[in-house]
């Protein structure tokens, strides 16, 4: 418990006054946050990441996917495009800007729908116990089993997307691979979770007071499991965003012309490239080492704030 | 804070309970305990009732079954392992035991409801308490969140939490143990139940919050008339507040008393084993009576009586056989041992 907390339980009840709002793990877990330098370096550098991808035009007017030969492979310069030009003369500045939206939203779906499937069946698993927990598990491991990059390049390989296809829908097909892969992982977290929940006594006196099941597991048993989950989550999306970049790399992943820091460094890698422009390389890279830091550091944040033992 | 009563009971219960007030009729109850090691008998044939207004201890120890009791007849038992084999929980007339699930959640909380030893881990650790409380109101009776809230502020203020409407919005782990058991107890009694079952309810706290905790119940009850059941195992917390004492041994009522009659004269060797074990300042010096042996392990009571092994009244007819039935052994009390005469006879030390 952080000092403030310490003090606050120790005032005398009558001097409580409305300043003295409840506090949950949550609001602690907050308090905690707030005086972690980490926590605000990765905040800031996702809301950078998160505004480049849904408002690119803020950061650049140029049109990414512009080419002009005659401009091919140009040196960055503050005169021109200040990240220099790739190998078609296009404006590396604004496809790294532009990458940005499928990169995040690969990462974001991807963590939400893992997320998802994985809460559920670990509630279901957790909660009901016996054959549920039995099929539960052993289907969990076998998706478990399959390593997530093996698997993303076999499932993109067999079946390929077409160039045409909208981005959102290359970035749906990629996040399935990973919800397909990923949710064994959160669904095993929130198993356990949820088991150590379940004897509570307060479930038992929620059962007590007569509250249906579903409201037992909703509003008793998932807040009080959730918080491993959410620290986890956030990690993995730095995961997913780097295993798209890796898909994107191999070539399977999002197609040109959709613009995305792992095609482009797949791009960047092309035989002399890396000698002749290694502006192309290290733009995309450098964001996208910059975007998985930030999402895992703030995991790391946030871990540390859930976790009493780490205060 | 009248008008809360008024106000709640003017919703009117579906159940009435029997002409004489009968609210709680549990015969004949037996649960077990299925687990690896085999089969554990947790309950061997309680029987029991409880009237309106009446408050009913059920003493014993750890392991005696008491706890069980209660969540058997809320319908709580954790199944698999529990299972309740036999016997009938009547309440105002109806066997809950036979009701369906849908059904019987609807008696728990407005018709039955019950309080937990720990509160800390009885309260819902990431809402606020008045959350908490509200939350009876909004399911139960459909009521918005304003409303809701009201009452359970007004609940708070009932059960002595000073500033209750500034706390209205705190956690649980920002209250004391017995204002923890306070919010528990405004949770049990919010919509105003018939009986409330009170497991262990001050185990947890200080002496002199016991006193309090107990003073409060002891009120409410006489303000709603609800019947009570107080599961303890100090008899010094029930000597004020009970009416009638059953005394639990092994799963089973070994006595069943008024409670001045049970502590004047008790007529099981074991209550009297109680009795004289309680620590007294006028006889300090002497050597303090405790009773010898351990209860026995419900994987494999004894043959006969259960207590036999402890007892210095036991013959050759206490250690085979059927365990004694429970029998009348005077005025409205009844004992299950075959000395009970006896042990009447030569009373508790004084």
């Amino acid at each position: 418990m952080s000092e403030a907390a310490v003090e606050e339980s120790l005032a005398p009840a009558a001097e409580v006054g409305p300043s003295a709002e409840g506090r949950s793990q949550w609001a602690a877990a907050w308090i905690e946050l707030r005086h972690k330098p980490l926590f605000w370096i990765s905040a800031v550098l996702i809301v950078i990441f998160v505004l480049m991808a849904l408002f690119p035009h803020l950061f650049t007017h140029t049109d990414p996917r512009f080419a002009n030969l005659a401009q091919a492979r140009e040196k960055p310069s503050l005169h021109g495009s200040i990240f220099g030009r790739d190998n078609q003369g296009r404006d590396i500045y604004a496809r790294t800007i532009y990458g940005a939206r499928a990169s995040l939203s690969v990462g974001v779906l991807g963590t939400l729908a893992t997320t998802v499937v994985g809460l559920t069946m670990g509630l279901l698993a957790g909660f009901f116990g016996g054959w549920v927990d039995s099929v539960l598990q052993r289907l969990g491991e076998i998706f478990f089993s399959i390593p997530l990059l093996l698997g993303g390049v076999l499932f993109l390989y067999k079946f390929p997307t077409s160039v045409d296809a909208p981005l959102i829908v290359q970035v749906l097909k990629i996040v399935l691979v990973l919800a397909l892969l990923g949710w064994p992982n959160i669904a095993r977290l929130m198993r356990s979770a949820v088991m150590q929940v379940k004897p509570a006594d307060y479930v038992q006196a929620a059962r007590a007071l007569g509250a249906r099941p579903s409201r037992i597991v909703l509003s008793h048993i998932m807040p009080n499991a959730l918080a491993p989950v959410i620290v986890v989550a956030t990690i993995n999306l730095g995961v997913y965003i780097a295993a798209e970049a890796t898909l994107s790399f191999l070539g399977i992943g999002l197609q040109s012309p959709a613009i995305s820091w792992g095609s482009d460094i797949s791009d960047a890698s092309g035989l002399g490239l890396i000698r002749a422009a290694p502006n192309m390389l290290l733009f995309p890279s450098l964001f996208l080492s910059l975007t998985v830091l930030a999402f895992i550091l703030l995991g790391d944040a946030v871990r540390d704030a859930f976790d009493p033992k780490l205060r | 804070m009248t008008d809360i009563a008024e106000d709640v009971s003017g919703i009117g219960r579906r159940w009435e309970p029997g002409p004489d007030g009968l609210l709680l009729d549990v015969r004949d109850l037996q649960v077990e305990f299925r687990t690896r090691e085999g089969v554990a008998k947790a309950i061997n044939g309680v029987t029991f009732d409880l009237y309106e207004g009446q408050t009913l201890a059920i003493l014993g120890e750890s392991g005696s079954g008491k706890s069980v009791t209660a969540q058997a007849i809320m319908g709580i038992l954790d199944s698999p392992p529990g299972f309740v084999t036999s016997g009938a929980v009547e309440y105002c007339g109806t066997d809950l035991l036979k009701l369906p699930e849908a059904q019987r959640r609807t008696v728990r909380g407005p018709e039955i409801s019950m309080i937990f030893q720990d509160a800390l881990s009885a309260l819902n650790p990431v809402f606020p308490v008045g959350w908490q409380i509200a939350e009876m109101f909004r399911k139960h009776r459909g009521m918005n969140r304003a409303d809701s809230l009201e009452r359970a502020v007004n609940l708070m203020e009932r059960v002595q939490i000073p500033g209750a409407r500034q706390r209205v919005k705190a956690f649980p782990h920002q209250f004391s143990g017995g204002m923890r058991q306070r919010i528990m107890i405004a949770m049990a009694i919010a919509l105003d139940p018939a009986i409330l079952i009170a497991d262990e309810p001050t185990t947890a706290l200080d002496v002199t919050v016991q006193a309090q905790i107990m003073q409060l119940l002891a009120d409410l009850q006489d303000e709603r008339k609800m019947g009570l059941i107080l599961i303890t195992h100090d008899l010094g917390v029930v000597a004020d507040v009970a009416n009638r004492i059953a005394v639990m041994y092994a799963g089973r009522i070994v006595e069943q008393a008024d409670v001045f009659d049970l502590y004047a004269n008790p007529a099981h060797p074991y209550t009297k084993g109680l009795l004289e074990s309680i620590p007294r300042l006028d006889l300090k010096g002497q050597e303090l009576a405790a009773i010898g042996g351990l209860p026995p392990n419900l994987l494999a009571i004894p043959p006969g009586c259960p207590f036999h092994p402890r007892c210095r009244y036991a013959q050759d007819v206490c250690r085979d056989g059927a365990p004694p039935p429970l029998l009348e052994v005077g005025h409205n009390r009844h004992a299950a041992c075959h000395f009970a005469q006896d042990v009447l006879a030569e009373g508790v030390r004084q």
